[in-house]
């Protein structure tokens, strides 16, 4: 994408946004490493070489800008519209990140704020305002953005590696599948069991509670958070926050049609799904009928 | 191009032999119905039958599969066009009865053969997976029903029992001559109880 940087550079911008992703970055177990190798002109809760207001009020030299929370044309910062920081510095920077759904699709900001948006999407429609630095943007959503994607993201970048983007520019290497893709209870999604009770680990969530995960572009399942869990690991269905339509509504309930899921999983047609599912359903397994581990097992502690 | 017209003319026997299965089963019943009765009515020898199909059972199933598939294909295309919930409803039953006036081995097949001789059926054919395609344009009919704020969301099952026992109801009054008039002039009014019943 990029030639290998002569310097590494980095101004992360907080705009419309809960500082999730900042937040996100310090979990990474190997954080110390990416502060060798790069240095932050800003960061809104790591160790930098300005402060914001100076960084609002002057133009800096930076190879990689980072952008999270929503885009509100109206937001200023110190008295300065922060559309305008951004716009300056995007044009400076050789590289733009949006971290996070927020700055990539508008997120739950542009729920509320008609205004507010993502650098280049509002939810799935492209905007027109930053259409100038489409080629040097990489998109990263997620509520939070994983840490170790933005950790890796930067050293692609510092390598000058190519990074190969889908059609809303997400690195495919973490985006082209599904959460589904590694989920642990595949064994009940492929004979469409749901036998499924929130916190416990058997069951699939995606027949009844609402998992989100088969049409959710992701990497949750196989690059793990904090290196040891996910959301259907723990018991809670994918809230599909990597989508441009996050946050759906009626969270932890499947929306069906005459039982049949309104939401087919990615890129499956209907119909297709339909005759799977049918055939799945009509053989009984054993084996899941019954509950595998005894209730209290191995999760709780015992008194 | 002679392996093609090969496989060509072996899937026409295929499908003889199944047409000729359907209708004899469809007559005379499952068990009355012998391989040699069939194979001597398409003037064929009974070791060249059993080259097409290794048993009656296995036969007995492909022929669900293939009514499956022959009803299936015509929702298909009842399903993908851009009519009205209620407008394919009417064509889906309409459908329904003209196949049970004129082809009317179809419906008898799956009313007197594969519900009264589970036995045959049961362990191949569990649940619905030898009528998939049937029951899969039937689900997108419905789902697409309630997706476009037509038809009352609820259980698939109570909506598919009221469908198909109406369905199969009025194809056996049909067969036992009670009916007073053509089957298929029944397709509106009844199309339309359905989509009373359904509707949101």
């Amino acid at each position: 994408m990029v030639e290998k940087l002569q310097q590494n550079r980095i101004l992360w911008l907080s705009s419309l946004t809960c500082n999730g992703n900042s937040h996100s970055l310090l979990n990474h177990p190997n954080l110390d490493l990416l502060l060798q190798n790069i240095q932050f002109l800003y960061h809104p809760l790591l160790p930098s070489r300005y402060r914001l207001k100076e960084v609002i009020q002057n133009s800096y030299e930076c190879e990689i800008l980072v952008i999270e929370g929503s885009i509100d044309p109206t937001l200023k910062i110190n008295g300065v519209k922060m559309i305008d920081v951004i716009t300056r510095y995007s044009s400076i920077a050789e590289v733009v990140i949006t971290a996070g759904t927020c700055s990539t699709f508008g997120g739950i900001f542009s729920r509320s704020n008609e205004k507010a948006s993502g650098l280049h999407f509002r939810e799935e429609k492209r905007t027109e305002d930053f259409k100038n630095i489409w080629q040097k943007s990489i998109s990263l959503p997620g509520c939070p953005v994983h840490p170790d994607l933005i950790f890796k993201t930067i050293q692609m970048i510092l390598k000058g590696l190519y990074i190969d983007l889908d059609e809303c520019r997400r690195p495919k290497i973490f985006y082209g599948w599904t959460v589904h893709d590694g989920c642990n209870r595949n064994e009940y999604y492929e004979y469409k069991i749901g036998h499924h009770r929130f916190g416990e680990m058997e069951g699939c969530m995606f027949i009844d509670h609402g998992c989100r995960a088969p049409f959710t572009r992701g990497s949750c399942n196989k690059i793990l958070w904090n290196g040891i869990n996910s959301k259907t690991r723990a018991g809670q269905p994918c809230s599909g926050c990597t989508e441009p339509d996050f946050p759906a509504f009626n969270l932890w309930e499947t929306k069906k049609h005459m039982g049949i899921p309104a939401h087919a999983p990615l890129g499956v047609p209907k119909r297709a799904y339909i005759s799977i599912a049918g055939v799945a359903k009509a053989f009984k397994i054993e084996r899941f009928e019954k509950r595998i581990l005894k209730k209290g097992s191995a999760v709780e502690k015992k008194h | 191009m002679q392996s093609d017209t090969r496989s060509t003319a072996k899937e026409r026997k295929r499908e003889a032999i199944i047409r000729e299965a359907l209708e004899q089963f469809s007559k005379r019943g499952y068990y009355s119905t012998t391989i040699p009765d069939i194979a001597s009515a398409l003037d064929m020898s009974v070791g060249n039958l059993y080259n097409y199909f290794q048993s009656k059972e296995i036969l007995a199933r492909e022929i669900l599969r293939y009514i499956s598939r022959y009803l299936g294909n015509r929702i298909k295309e009842i399903n993908e066009s851009e009519e009205t919930t209620k407008e394919k409803l009417f064509k889906i039953v309409d459908i329904y009865f003209k196949t049970a006036s004129k082809e009317p081995e179809m419906i008898d097949y799956f009313l007197r053969v594969y519900l009264s001789n589970r036995e045959v059926f049961q362990e191949e054919c569990k649940g619905m997976t030898c009528v998939t395609e049937f029951v899969a344009e039937i689900m997108i009919f419905f789902e697409n029903g309630v997706a476009r704020g037509d038809l009352k969301n609820q259980e698939f099952f109570s909506a598919f029992g009221l469908f198909m026992g109406y369905l199969g109801g009025m194809a056996f009054l049909n067969g036992e001559e009670i009916l007073p008039k053509e089957l298929q002039e029944f397709s509106k009014d009844v199309s339309e109880n359905i989509y009373n019943a359904l509707k949101i």
